[in-house]
């Protein structure tokens, strides 16, 4: 299951993260000797062992329905690269609306 | 000035609160150091020297106006350059993130602030806390200060190295997979990995979120401890922080006893891969352990030889989702934004030229392990590892108080010795590991030098047990300081070695 | 733009649809499901929002009681099973309108599932299985600017509000609907109809489809009659009313006919509604690629609902609207028809009130649909914000029953009671409405009409009786219509008699 630069490249589109072609080649080879170590947490477990998502017990952690204070606009929109009447602009966006 | 440098957190505030020294000369002293040596040691991203002298001058007023201060009032800290303050950027050791003006504190920072506790700065790390030797900030690597050719762990090597080189007495940071614990051992410091949602993680920019766990970082035990008694309690901004109450960690190190406490040696953890001087370090240590009346016993945790393959699963994982937010959008870097490329090309560059090596590797890593097809034999399996060696823990903290180990298998690396073989990097976080995937507490404690380097002795304790690593690394501290005729960090100060710390020649 | 279609009818000749609706329901909480900003509607943008539902940096998100309650409720009232332990999932894709590149939801175990509910079309009663009911949190709003359209498709670039990022979203869906024939779309209609009116009742939702605050993604198939295996579906976003739900529906079908019926193949896809033109255009392929890479959400523990919590919300549920309208039909007589106008006029709850203050349901029924539909109407107002209360409805029906008034005299009171000049008897009084009856005057008005239409008497007196209408009309405009008709009649035949 040795990767790819190509697969490489397309959980690089997936992640939003544009790899060179140079990084592409660099990083396959090394992705998958990561992944072959790793592979082993499949020996041990077996389909009786429940998974552990969190590590402590806990559940049933809520708030209560109460307004709080927002922050205050200019500090919102401070970080900002772009900004146009109050809002966050962003480059023109090509996918449907999900 | 350098007895001031030399000084702990505890006798700094002691000696605030008396009016023998103020707060203002205390943290004057400690921004000359950082003028002085940080161009070498590399250990802050940013100091605010206005900020930290008002912050200084207001505890001054407080005393002077006769009302009470905290145990750690006008001490000053290195704060890791990963929990929000208002007003000063927080990078988190990336580029994607750089000239970011948070516009809120995190909980610790709320708490420090609010006793009276001086930030100087903020402190150098791997990118996004991905690393163990910084190597992997976006902006610089920070020196160990033992030898400058050393790394100083990571990720919070530059608030170990600050603690090191003299430049604060207190630090804090965040331990992931050791990001505490390493460079504590590395740097001759003492660092706390709390139990698991001991101390709040809002403002605290995620890495791996149930994982993550901000501690303290200082030189001495009680230090820390009095440290940790500031940070650590419920925050009902997180919902995963514990509403229990805080065991007395500062009485713990105070009552440096550990006559009785059965200690358990993981046998997992040593031989091949392991430097020699650290395991002899580590043998000496025990047996001072054993000398004070403490009850050494081995224990077996079969399940730890998968902690590390466990780690770079779940970790890479939630770090691919976490780190997601770094889109170019609200905040931090924007690449690409020409008028004509779409929303989506803006990201895939941003991000592309963004993040650094290892960050991408992870994200990489992380979506693969996530994919639908892939997510059973990769995150699925390494969860149940996590119970796996959650069950380890328990069945051994069932016959014992607490579990040794040395904290790292060997001392300081070379700058540059692990940079491009990502998998012995990741063994430097071996021993450090399953605390984090099971939550319990954890610490560093020095336990002496290894061919001229510190090496780190590794306790670990159950869930909201952290009082007794503090009962045990006093115990363990004082005997060997007493041994060594000072604190080993003293050694690094009086040394020819340690000459341009210039903190020399005061004790 | 607008694809082929096929006849409805000739469809189902053909093909029978399979349907699966998706509703996403917001919440009425005051606060967002995970901060503490508020949800109210309108603000300036970008003002209801903080680090945790920007997702900035650090901020971590808790969740909201309130919403957790409201779930169960809504899970409950859809006879769905309550999970005695669930967790929130990641859903990671990239949207800006996602503060955090990932939506906080439910995945494999939500906190609802396994529920029905049963649908009546025409006095046929379909039963809609519910897979599911989970919890998540709303996006932030685009806005497209630039291009020509205002359309996402040429716009130069976008503005972000995240006033609405991190509002508690409760999504339903359906399992497949099968055997619903020719009435699928009046069945989906039926049932987005009964959600809305169940969020209402159960007071957590404004369900208000033109706000979207309640919206419905509708998934189409059709499969060869005869068959059973499910053809490709299409998921039909954009359906903001309910007619739409209808018609976006019918629309689709007769589409996926005319693909198949010429030896296409139906794409696996999302598809747009344009409700001005009534067709839908091709959206995003459902490919592989779309992998949400979803994992239990790290920063929020699970959700472990006692049994008595849930048993304590079941005792706040309301009396469900199916079963009340049932109920309430079956008390006043009416039939599926009448009961079916006053539902779309939403006078079910009017009516109620005016049959308690004691009018008969017909009478209730006909002031409310007919007089005072017609004057809300004028107003832009609901019933039950027009300036009379059902009380006074009920006593103007009384005021009828006495014979104090007529039906044309009744609407001049109920005029009178919205126009604020007091209670229905005190209009009377004040504007002199009521029927006269004394006698002796309305003989003298008999008299004076007679003695002016000879002509008519003569025909009357030769056996026409309904001539006698002149003179009744006569008489009632004399008296400016406050007498009682059918006295005057009365009287006048027996004068000539
Ligand atoms: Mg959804
Ligand atoms: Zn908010």
């Amino acid at each position: 299951m040795a990767l790819t630069p190509a697969d490489v490249a397309r959980l690089g589109e997936l992640a939003r993260v544009r790899l060179t072609e140079e990084e592409l080649v660099h990083l396959a080879p090394q992705l998958d000797v990561i992944l072959a170590s790793v592979a082993r947490v499949a020996e041990v477990a077996g389909a009786d062992v429940p998974p552990t998502s969190h590590a402590l017990p806990l559940t049933n952690v809520f708030r209560e329905d109460v307004v709080t204070e927002s922050l205050a606009a200019d500090a919102v929109l401070a970080g900002a690269p772009s900004v146009e009447d109050g809002r966050f602009r962003v480059p023109r966006i090509l996918g449907e609306e999900v | 000035m350098s007895e001031l440098l030399r000084a702990g957190a505890a006798e700094l505030a002691g000696r605030i609160a008396t009016g023998e020294v103020s707060a203002r000369e205390v943290t004057a002293a400690h921004l000359d150091q950082i003028a002085g040596v940080d161009d070498r040691i590399k250990a802050f991203l940013y100091v605010d020297g206005k900020r930290a002298l008002a912050a200084a001058d207001a505890v001054d007023a407080k005393r002077a106006a006769g009302e009470e201060l905290g145990p750690l009032a006008g001490v000053p800290l290195a704060m890791k350059d990963i929990f929000t303050m208002k007003g000063a950027p927080t990078t988190c050791g990336s580029r994607i993130l750089e000239g970011w003006v948070p516009p809120y504190n995190s909980t610790i920072t709320d708490k420090l602030l609010a006793a009276g506790v001086v930030v100087l700065g903020k402190t150098n790390m791997d990118e996004f806390a991905m690393g163990s030797s910084t190597e992997n900030s976006g902006f610089f690597t920070t020196h160990n200060p033992w030898d400058n050719t050393k790394i100083p762990g990571g990720s919070g090597g530059g608030s170990a190295a600050a603690l090191a080189s003299f430049e604060a007495p207190l630090a804090i940071g965040t331990d992931t997979g050791g990001s505490i614990r390493q460079p504590a051992s590395v740097t001759g410091t003492v660092g706390v990995k709390p139990t698991y949602g001991a101390t709040s993680r809002y403002g605290v920019v995620a890495m791996a979120s149930s994982l993550d766990t901000p501690g303290p970082c200082a030189r001495t035990v009680l230090d820390a401890a009095l440290l940790h008694q500031v940070i650590a309690g419920w925050d009902p901004r997180d919902a995963t922080s514990i509403n229990a109450p805080v065991p007395d960690v500062v009485a713990a190190a105070r009552h440096a006893d550990v006559a009785g406490m059965k200690i358990g040696v993981v046998r997992e953890f040593g031989g091949e891969g392991y430097q020699p001087g650290v395991e002899q370090r580590f043998g000496e240590a025990l047996a001072v352990l054993e000398g004070l009346g403490a009850e050494i016993v081995e224990v077996s945790c079969p399940h730890f030889d998968y902690a590390l393959a466990a780690y770079y699963l779940i970790m890479p994982s939630e770090v691919s989702s976490n780190l997601a937010r770094f889109d170019a959008m609200r905040y931090g870097l924007r690449v690409g934004d020409d008028g004509v490329n779409s929303v989506e090309e803006v990201m895939n560059l941003t991000r592309g030229a963004g993040f650094g090596a290892e960050a991408k590797r992870r994200i990489i890593i992380g979506t693969y392990a996530l994919s639908s097809g892939y997510y059973d034999a990769y995150y699925g399996s390494a969860q149940k590892v996590r119970t796996l060696i959650t069950r380890d823990f328990d069945a051994a903290f069932a016959n014992v108080d607490v579990l040794v180990s040395p904290t790292t298998p060997t001392t300081a690396f070379t700058i540059g010795e692990r940079a491009d073989d990502p998998l012995a990097m990741y063994k430097a976080d071996l021993c450090t590991i399953p605390s984090n995937l099971a939550g319990n507490c954890a610490a560093s404690i020095p336990c002496g030098l290894a061919d001229g380097l510190p090496v780190g002795f590794q306790v670990m304790a159950p869930a909201l047990a952290d009082d007794r690593l503090y009962r045990l690394g006093a115990a363990l501290e004082a005997e060997l300081t007493s041994r060594w005729g000072g604190g080993l960090l003293d050694q690094l100060a009086e040394s020819p070695s340690g000459a341009y710390l210039n903190v020399g020649g005061v004790r | 733009m607008s694809s082929a279609v096929v006849d409805f009818d000739d469809a189902l000749a053909a093909f029978d649809p399979v349907l699966g609706l998706e509703v996403h329901v917001e919440l009425n909480t005051a606060s967002k499901m995970f901060c503490g900003c508020s949800t109210a509607f309108g603000a300036e943008p970008n003002t209801h929002t903080c680090p945790v539902c920007l997702g900035l940096p650090g901020s971590l998100p808790v969740v909201n009681a309130k919403a957790i309650e409201s779930a169960i409720r809504i899970g409950l009232a859809l006879n769905c099973k309550i999970a005695d332990w669930c967790r929130f999932a990641r859903k990671n894709y990239f949207y800006p309108d996602m503060t955090k590149d990932f939506q906080i939801s439910q995945y494999d175990e939500p906190i609802a599932f396994d529920g029905w509910v049963d649908i009546d079309v025409d006095g046929e009663t379909f039963r809609i299985e519910i897979e599911r009911a989970h919890m998540e949190e709303d996006a932030g709003k685009l806005l497209h600017l630039g291009g020509t359209t205002g359309r996402i498709g040429d716009a130069e670039y976008s503005l972000l509000d995240y006033n609405r990022a991190g509002t508690p979203l409760i999504e339903i869906v359906t399992k497949t609907i099968s055997g619903t024939g020719s009435k699928a779309p009046q069945v989906a209609k039926a049932y987005v109809s009964f959600l809305r009116d169940l969020m209402v009742s159960l007071d957590v939702s404004d369900a208000r489809m033109e706000q979207a605050s309640l919206r419905c993604d509708a998934n189409v198939s059709i499969m060869p009659k005869g068959t059973t295996t499910l053809g490709l579906r299409t998921e039909t976003k954009n359906v903001n009313s309910l007619r739409s739900v209808e018609r976006a529906l019918h629309h689709e079908i007769c589409r996926q006919a005319a693909v198949l019926s010429s030896g296409g193949l139906v794409q696996q896809e999302t598809r747009h509604w344009h409700e001005d033109g009534g067709y839908t255009t091709s959206g995003r392929l459902k490919s592989d690629a779309e992998d949400y890479r979803y994992f239990p959400e790290p920063d929020l523990v699970p959700v472990a609902p006692s049994r008595e919590w849930v048993e304590e919300l079941r005792a706040t549920l309301p009396e469900l609207p199916n079963l009340r309208k049932l109920r309430l039909q079956g008390d006043w007589g009416f039939t599926d028809l009448e009961l079916q106008d006053v539902v779309n006029a939403g006078a079910l709850d009017v009516i109620e009130a005016t049959v308690a203050a004691g009018a008969s349901p017909q009478a209730a029924r006909k002031w409310w649909l007919t007089e005072l539909a017609r004057r809300a109407n004028e107003a832009g107002v609901e019933l039950a914000e027009l300036a009379i209360t059902p009380a006074q409805v009920a006593e103007v029906q009384g005021l009828v029953d006495a014979g104090t008034v007529n039906d044309k005299l009744a609407r001049q009171v109920i005029e009178g009671v919205l126009a604020g000049e007091g209670t229905p008897a005190e209009v009377v009084a004040r504007r002199n409405l009521a029927v006269v009856s004394d006698s002796g005057e309305l003989a003298a008005a008999v008299d004076r009409a007679i003695a002016a239409n000879p002509d008519v008497v003569i025909r009357i007196r030769d056996g026409h009786l309904q001539a006698a209408g002149a003179l009744i009309g006569a008489v009632m405009k004399e008296m400016r219509g406050q007498a009682d008709a059918a006295a005057v009649r009365e009287l006048v035949l027996a004068k000539l008699a």
